[in-house]
């Protein structure tokens, strides 16, 4: 096993993130491709744990916080979701146009 | 080292079916027509990515993997859809029309990182592989040398749920309150 072949993987899960975030109208699949984005990252930190040997696992931790703040995240986002779809019976983010210049 | 000797590697295998599983669930995570099977596919993409983690060595984070992200935030996933849009079959207008820039944009986002990913690391090996980080070696680095980011992300998770409540709770208008009080 190689470092490169997870790094590569990892690269191509972020770019699915990229093209979901850019072409998905609808809020909660952006999630989702943020979700893949956050993904990829804990892929890339725990395969350069395991390259360099450490006694501390350092990757692992951060991973780990990684998974904690998404999960904060995920939380607020679909709250903040709710509420618009609740103001504007609508969840698709070109349909907020309200502050748009 | 040629493609042939790193397929001999009988982990490699493993890797190469999960890959191959991760990315097809990936692709289907942002292509589908569907919102709840975006969602499904993606905890496909999460299980991988958590077997991944297993062959890396890495046990807590991928158990960690499965229990927050497949058992609570996916859940939570499904609960945004389910309360957003009423019926679940297939509905128009998920995407944009235009798709051209935004796919050329995430292959040049993907060539430049792999580029540089085999340019940096090139064939380099992982080292320790089949020796499972025990939870205890984690453990002493959560509540040893990373305790304060560990209680910052705690207070993080608490304020941003304590957040999502405030944020998401209905508040009721002053003639509904007293109709309440009334009651």
């Amino acid at each position: 096993m190689v470092v490169s072949q997870f790094l590569v993987l990892a690269a191509a899960l972020f770019a699915m993130g990229v093209y979901g975030l850019l072409i998905r109208r609808n809020i909660v699949l952006i999630l989702l491709s943020v979700e893949l984005m956050l993904n990829a990252v804990n892929i890339n930190l725990v395969a350069f744990e395991s390259m360099i040997v450490t006694t501390e696992a350092l990757g692992q931790v951060f991973a780990i916080f990684v998974i904690t703040v998404a999960a904060a995240e995920v939380g607020v986002g679909l709250a903040i979701v709710l509420m618009i779809f609740r103001n504007r019976q609508s969840a698709n983010v070109d349909e907020l146009d309200l502050m748009r210049y | 080292m040629t493609f042939e000797t790193w397929i001999s590697e009988p982990v490699n295998w493993a890797f190469s079916a999960i890959a191959l599983a991760v990315l097809f669930s990936g692709l289907r995570v942002v292509t589908a027509k569907n919102v709840v099977h975006a969602a499904l596919y993606l905890v496909a993409t999460l299980a991988g990515t958590a077997g991944l983690f297993l062959i890396l060595s890495a046990e807590f984070v991928a158990w960690v993997l499965v229990l927050v992200y497949i058992g609570a935030v996916i859940v939570l996933f499904l609960f945004g859809i389910m309360i957003t849009r009423a019926p679940t079959g297939l509905d128009e207008g998920l995407d944009v029309e235009k798709k051209l820039w935004p796919a050329l944009l995430s292959v040049a986002v993907f060539v430049a990182m792999a580029w540089a990913s085999v340019n940096a690391f090139g064939t380099q090996e992982i080292l320790d592989t089949g020796n499972p980080t025990s939870t205890e070696i984690l453990g002493e680095a959560l509540l040893g040398r990373f305790v304060i980011p560990f209680e910052i992300v705690g207070f993080i998770l608490l304020a941003a749920l304590v957040g999502g409540i405030t944020v998401a709770r209905k508040d009721l208008t002053p003639a509904e309150e007293e109709e309440e009080a009334a009651v």
